[in-house]
């Protein structure tokens, strides 16, 4: 008779089940395992290895891909960001200037705010750029929040903002739809071109947005930063403030608003970080 | 020859004993490189904005900076960093063309960091998901979970680690430690995917971190904590907590020995059992 001579269940014994058996095992599962390190090695170097897709390997690209269908499905525009009382407004913190400065020698360019003016491309309306200026997106409707300001390099900041609502302007200057028929922002946004893109009066700095989160009620064109209008630095005379996207989306000194059923090109997803960066 | 009935001695015997499942072994190993990669991309998006510090009783530890400073590895290797552990630090050039080491080349690899992190961030869940459900579904969770005498028992078993408690322990599978240790890090890592979802989507998905930072939400609080700031904080230091453990797991599991080890990937351990002739 065999007893286990231990204080729990006996667990189940391998018969036959001698040193020998144990080898047998052994070999056995350390090939296996040797196969598994091997692959891991094998995918990463893969990985590692493949073609460069606008600053990250090509098979990465396609996983920041994947999440934006994830994450487009999940969005629901009646969500709204956390808003915050004046009291929890941080200081101002500047980070960015691409697109405000002169390339060659990095100082803040000679751009005069005065002689600003909004150009939008594609807009169902006209064929034509459309020349808007910040006392025209005035005459809409204005809205302060008090929202938090997310930094792709992980800090935040709560700031207030004072703006029109993009659906707003999008409501009086109206993107076309993909099917040629009357636009209705509000009530039909699935029918609208898909994108919208942004950029610098320069050129120099540039952003690509879906519509669905530019269409989203807390996502504003700017003039005015914590009750003062905005200075150069931030953006002036009128910037982005999108809080369901990173900072980088946030663009400053919006020169060129262009409606687009292409994915408009967008400044730091061309260098490795993902083109939807949405929160 | 007249018969004498001497009862056989009893003689100790090496039999071989299932102990790890096929799916735990999977789970665990799968789990290793895939976390190991998750803490080297969290660590690239961590060095763009480096600002946790370490303070004990009022002391900063670390330096003046944040946890990881410039000093610790720029322009010069740190003059207390051991030799063997060189090849952590990179050589490269400054803007300047000056000497500079970095510390296992996380600099200025945020973009490459984050596309690594929220790729392998859907290997880590489903993993660590199939490993609960199977934890929970197979009913090894009894020999994991830890019952409340285990607290008490846990006491004995790091006593007779430190060679301050002689007498034998009971013996199960896992004992009182590892129950609540084991059952601790599987906690952790549903905090670690917890967090890392409140500071991935803290705008759509904002519950998440309101879950963990509510009280950092309503007015009167220190200025710039906000919800976010506290689930980015518990992100970082439940990794940290994790790599604690990850170095205590790695040193029991050298100190145990082959047999332990090699349940592990092959699921069987070598057993002494008394037979008993009758």
């Amino acid at each position: 008779m065999r007893k286990i001579q231990r204080d729990f269940t006996p667990r189940e014994v391998m018969e036959p089940s001698s040193p020998q058996d144990m080898r047998r095992i052994s070999r056995r599962s350390f090939a296996w395992a040797g196969v598994a390190v091997a692959s891991t090695y094998g995918v990463l170097h893969w990985i590692f290895t493949r073609r460069q897709d606008n600053g990250i390997p090509w098979p990465l690209r396609r996983g920041l891909d994947v999440n934006e269908q994830v994450w487009t499905d999940i969005y629901d525009g009646k969500r709204k960001v956390p808003t915050y009382a004046d009291s929890q407004i941080t200081e101002e913190r500047e980070n960015g200037d691409e697109g405000l400065h002169n390339t060659d020698d990095d100082t803040l360019d000679d751009f005069d705010p005065a002689t600003w003016k909004l150009h939008l491309v594609g807009s169902a309306s006209d064929s034509d750029p459309i020349e808007i200026t910040l006392a025209d997106i005035q005459k809409l409707p204005h809205v302060e929040q008090v929202t938090e300001l997310f930094c792709i390099e992980g800090w935040s900041i709560v700031q207030k903002w004072k703006g029109v609502r993009f659906v707003d302007f999008a409501a009086k200057y109206p993107p076309p739809t993909t099917d040629g028929s009357e636009a209705d922002v509000v009530k039909a946004p699935e029918m609208l071109v898909p994108y919208v893109g942004m950029k610098t009066p320069n050129g120099g700095y540039y952003v690509g947005l879906d519509m669905q989160s530019a269409l989203h009620p807390q996502t504003l064109l700017c003039w005015e930063m914590n009750g003062k209008p905005l200075e150069v630095e931030h953006g002036a005379p009128l910037r982005l403030v999108i809080p369901t996207k990173y900072g980088v989306k946030n663009i400053k000194r919006i020169g060129t608003i262009t409606y687009s059923t292409d994915r408009p090109k967008d400044y730091w997803a061309e260098q490795g970080y993902d083109w939807y960066a949405g929160l | 020859m007249s018969a004498v009935a001497i009862s056989e001695p009893r003689r100790e015997e090496l039999v071989i004993e299932k102990k790890h499942p096929l799916a735990i072994r999977w789970f665990h190993w799968i789990n290793f490189p895939v976390l190991f990669l998750m803490i080297w991309s969290g660590l690239m998006i961590y060095w763009a904005n480096r600002v946790f510090q370490v303070h004990i009783f009022g002391h900063q530890f670390f330096g003046k900076g944040p946890l990881f400073p410039d000093s610790w590895y720029s322009p010069d290797v740190p003059h207390w960093w051991p030799n063997w552990m060189h090849w952590t630090l990179t050589k490269g050039f400054d803007d300047s063309g000056n000497v500079r080491y970095s510390m296992w080349d996380l600099s200025s690899r945020l973009a490459e960091g984050m596309s690594w992190h929220f790729t392998f961030a859907w290997i880590f869940t489903l993993n660590g998901i199939a490993y609960v459900g199977y934890l929970v579904f197979s009913g090894e969770w009894r020999k994991l979970v830890p019952k409340p005498a285990a607290f008490y028992e846990a006491i004995l078993v790091v006593l007779h680690d430190l060679y301050l408690y002689r007498k034998p322990l009971p013996v199960r599978k896992y004992n009182a430690a590892q129950q609540i240790a084991y059952t601790g890090v599987i906690l952790m890592g549903g905090l670690m995917l917890f967090t890392g979802l409140a500071i991935y989507k803290p705008s759509e998905q904002s519950w998440a971190a309101h879950l963990v930072g509510w009280w950092a939400e309503k007015p009167g609080g220190e200025v710039g904590v906000t919800a976010y700031s506290v689930a980015r904080f518990l992100h970082f230091w439940t990794t940290m907590a994790f790599l604690g453990f990850f170095l205590v797991h790695v040193g029991q599991v050298a100190k145990t020995g082959w047999n332990n080890f090699r349940a592990m990937v092959t699921g069987y351990e070598l057993t002494k059992i008394e037979e008993v002739g009758e």
